[in-house]
């Protein structure tokens, strides 16, 4: 596979003074597992923001399969395969579990019907296989208003998975979720991909999440990256250390 | 030409009041984010309560010049019955919910206060005349113009740059200032975040009252002004945009220019023509010709 | 952005009871609990049921006096505005300015049989259809802009342009000026309609099959995929494009179904009152069918009707009895809603799902 699936070149942003990304270049080739951490105000978040489309890069580029997707919004790129999930789970809260699934399904399939039962043409089911892919079968009908924060995170993952995307970037999967739950949520979530050849980047503050669950991690500091290896390497590197976990191994 | 001068004068003392009272409106939304429906109630009791007290001053046999402070006199009184009671115990609950939800709490108020009025005054007009024949007419070039509309311009300027002033200049206004930027930090430093929203409140109630006061003596006061005050007081806040002060005042003119212009041009397109400004700013400016808050979302 | 009627709203449980109520709204209401309730209920059973209600009304109304009929057939018309302001708001778009929508279907079925050409006709059936699509075409034609807003802007800009007509036809000697036009008795298939004995009773009968019709549609439409989507959009529009849904395109759907269905009450109205004026997009107007809709809830299709049947009730005997004081009871009763009942009218009937069940 020559052509990596996502290629960023040369990637800035700036907020007036604040340099949220500054000469970010990363490949990610096909099926990786990856990690990006950084404290708070690094770039991570920005970095997502501009390959999802939520921001436009005031410089550089960013290439889907070789195509250019610099300048599409976050709904034409979402349509192209790169999907997201939140830090702060995004649902409609009035909505059920198992309607916010529908909607994400709706979604996927494309074209909304004005007059078919939005769980008819196998929609109904789809909504059911991603539910028990994340183990959420038992809270289908309630109102995601009345939900705990690390149950919507896993419907905000599912949402995201509607579409089978090929690149699915997550915001924190983690956080949230108590340190009990955390690698049992995130297991499910890596199982649920396992079937479906998709690239995973996640953002992570948890270091052992990152070291157990990623191939490769990269790290950010003042929007640059400061290192980018496998999570061995990188969680020994000492400016990682320095600037980002501040101790082997721990929480940033 | 003498008719360009008409529209402009026209325009000119139309605005002055429009100004007063949108200043009020925008100042709340500024401050609270509450779009409020029913400021032309309290302009329209303003303007009752004006007739009320230029009354009581024609039965006393007091001077005629009290009676502008007897219009003064009758807006704060409104303002202070009715600003922190609505304030406190309906619009407070509401703090922090949808902006459209305390849209249609403000439209209920506007419907209970026009029967408020009709209760208290009744259905019949009343008519304000004493102040006018105060100012009398002058000549300005070919024209006559009314001093009473100098008045109320200088009303205008006074609230508006008293306004500003507030704001800008004073200790109080910081404050406020600061409260609209982050409740949250102004409270931990030690506001007394509610004191300025109920005195915000008021304030803008207050100019809604001061407007419909002062505008009593120009019209016949009646019930159903609330109404079309609104409208027009919304259409020149979107203009401006919400939540400026200046934007307020160009609002007002812009208004009051369209309005002049179609009455003596082509009054036909009086009503709408306003309609159609409002509508073109939303679509092309929405923020409004002044002012930088998010008017769409996608 | 929530709807004001719309938190923890759980869905309707099928084969809720439907209120007994004044002959006309029952069949209505016996169809949007019917329909309003889950995909469970297929589009022919609901059908089926709805006609045979409406056979049922129609035995019934034959008999129930005239002043009954005309406020009854005001309620429909009237609630038909309503239900398209529901619909918008649940798709995420607050509106004032529904009375646009109302005036256009009014006055364009009003003048319809001036058309030159011949190409008008008195009919009723045709001048309603013809009322409602004039409506849908205004919302298209102002859909894609619309879409792009929220909020109070959204709201606003329904305003402006509510008011601009307004504007427009209060000053228009040709259509009347502020007074209005006054709406002779269409015909009916053929049947002239003034002077005719059982007037009430046929114009009751058309508003009360269009009303069912419209009813079902949306009911089928809420139901949809795009129905959900456009929920979603209300609640998180953000969300759905990250999904590769355009909410903008969801709103504009609704934005003309609203519109469809502003123009097929307006129509209506006209008719039957007899009477158009510009009032009827006056922002006071599209205030009351806000009203209605906020007194009705966004969940369930009959409770619009019955809320509107309450308006025109009070309406009605506020000016013999009241005159001075009903808006006072409106407004209160609306802050009573809004604060003790956010979720409306439709909730009462409609018991919470039972939570946690696996299927």
């Amino acid at each position: 596979m020559s052509t990596p699936l996502l290629s960023a070149r040369g990637l800035g942003k700036r907020f007036g003074a604040v340099v949220a990304a500054e000469d970010v270049s990363i490949e990610v080739p096909a099926g990786q597992r990856l990690s990006v951490i950084g404290s708070n105000g690094a770039g991570k978040t920005t970095f997502v923001n501009m390959v999802t489309g939520y921001l436009k890069p005031d410089a550089g580029r960013i290439e889907l399969e070789g195509e250019d997707i610099t300048a599409l919004g976050h709904m034409q790129i979402a349509r192209r395969g790169i999907c997201r999930s939140f830090q702060i789970p995004q649902l409609a809260l009035e909505l059920t579990l198992r309607e916010n699934l529908l909607v994400a399904v709706a979604a996927a399939a494309g074209h909304p019907s004005l007059w078919r039962a939005a769980d008819a043409a196998g929609h109904g089911e789809r909504a059911e296989a991603l539910m028990r892919r994340l183990g959420l079968e038992a809270d289908a009908d309630r109102p995601t208003l009345e939900l705990a924060g690390g149950v919507r995170k896993l419907v905000d993952i599912a949402m995201a998975l509607a579409r089978k995307p090929r690149l699915l970037l997550l915001d924190e999967p983690t956080s949230g979720v108590s340190a009990g739950e955390k690698f049992e949520a995130m297991h499910r979530v890596m199982e649920a991909l396992a079937g479906e050849a998709a690239t995973v980047v996640f953002v992570e503050h948890d270091m052992e999440i990152v070291a157990e669950f990623s191939e490769r991690v990269i790290a950010f500091y003042s929007g640059r990256v400061i290192a980018d290896g496998t999570p061995a390497e990188v969680l020994a590197h000492a400016d990682v250390q320095k600037y980002v976990t501040g101790g082997a191994g721990q929480r940033a | 030409m003498p008719l360009a001068f008409t529209i402009l004068v026209d325009a000119i003392t139309y605005a002055s009041w429009l100004f007063v009272v949108s200043l009020g409106l925008t100042l709340v939304f500024g401050i609270l984010k509450i779009l409020n429906i029913a400021h032309g109630s309290v302009y329209a009791l303003g303007a009752y309560a004006a007739a009320t007290a230029v009354g009581l001053v024609t039965t006393l046999k007091l001077a005629p010049a009290f009676s502008l402070v007897a219009m003064l006199l009758a807006a704060a009184v409104v303002a202070a019955a009715v600003g922190p009671l609505l304030e406190r115990t309906l619009l407070a609950r509401f703090y922090g919910r949808d902006e459209v939800l305390l849209l249609l709490v403000t439209y209920a108020l506007f419907l209970m206060l026009e029967d408020v009025t009709k209760l208290v005054w009744g259905v019949n007009p009343y008519f304000v005349s004493g102040p006018l024949q105060l100012f009398g007419n002058f000549q300005l070039g070919p024209m006559r113009l009314s001093g009473y509309d100098l008045l109320l311009v200088a009303l205008a300027i006074v609230c508006g740059v008293a306004t500003w002033w507030g704001l800008n200049r004073t200790v109080t206004g910081k404050i406020v200032l600061a409260v609209i930027h982050n409740p949250e930090m102004s409270a931990s430093m030690g506001v007394n975040v509610q004191r300025v929203y109920t005195g915000a409140f008021t304030v803008g109630v207050f100019l809604a009252a001061l407007g419909g006061a002062f505008t009593a003596p120009l019209i016949s006061v009646q019930p159903g002004l609330s109404v079309s005050v609104i409208v027009v007081s919304f259409a020149v806040v979107i203009i401006g945009g919400l939540g400026s002060i200046p934007g307020a005042a160009l609002g007002a003119l812009v208004v009051g220019l369209a309005r002049a212009a179609s009455v003596h041009l082509m009054p036909e397109i009086e009503l709408f023509s306003i309609y159609l400004v409002m509508a073109a700013v939303l679509v092309f400016r929405p923020e409004g010709l002044f002012q930088s808050v998010k008017a769409r979302l996608i | 952005m929530a709807a004001p009627g719309d938190a923890a709203a759980a869905t309707p449980a099928p084969g809720s009871a439907a209120p007994t109520g004044a002959a006309g709204a029952t069949a209505v209401r016996a169809a949007g609990a019917a329909t309003a309730a889950s995909s469970r209920w297929s589009p022919a059973r609901v059908a089926l049921i709805a006609l045979v209600a409406f056979g049922a009304v129609a035995v019934a109304a034959l008999l129930a006096p005239k002043w009954l009929l005309f406020l009854t057939t005001m309620a429909l018309s009237h609630g038909l505005a309503v239900l398209g302001v529901v619909v918008l708001t649940r798709g995420g778009g607050a509106t004032f300015g529904q009375g646009l929508f109302f005036a256009v279907g009014a006055y364009v079925a009003a003048l319809w049989p001036q058309l030159p050409w011949g190409l008008g006709s008195t009919d009723a059936v045709v001048r309603v259809l013809v009322g409602m699509a004039a409506a849908g075409v205004v919302g298209a034609v102002f859909a894609p802009l619309l879409a792009r807003y929220r909020g109070i802007f959204f709201a606003m800009l329904t305003l402006a342009l509510s008011m601009v007509l307004f504007g427009l036809l209060s000053k228009s000697n040709a259509l009347g000026g502020s007074d209005g036009i006054p709406v002779p008795r269409p015909t009916l298939f053929g049947t002239e309609l003034g002077g005719h004995a059982r007037v009430e009773y046929l114009l009751f009968l058309l508003t009360a099959g269009f009303t069912l019709v419209a009813s079902l549609v949306v009911a089928v439409y809420w139901r949809s995929a795009a129905g959900l989507v456009a929920r979603a959009v209300a609640g998180n529009a953000l969300r759905v494009e990250y999904l590769g849904a355009s909410a903008r395109a969801s709103l504009a759907t609704s934005f003309v179904v609203s519109g469809l269905l502003g123009g097929l009450g307006g129509a209506l109205t006209g008719l039957v009152l007899g009477h158009v004026e510009p009032n009827f997009t006056n922002w006071t107007t599209s205030g009351e069918f806000v009203f209605v809709a906020v007194l009705a809830g966004y969940q369930s299709i009959a409770a619009v009707f019955v809320a509107s049947l309450l308006l025109e009730v009070v309406r009605s005997f506020s000016n013999l009895y009241f005159p001075n004081t009903w808006q006072l009871v409106l407004g209160a009763f609306l802050l009573l809603v809004i604060l003790f009942r956010p979720a409306g009218l439709g909730s009462l009937w409609q018991r919470k799902r039972p939570g946690g069940k696996a299927p």
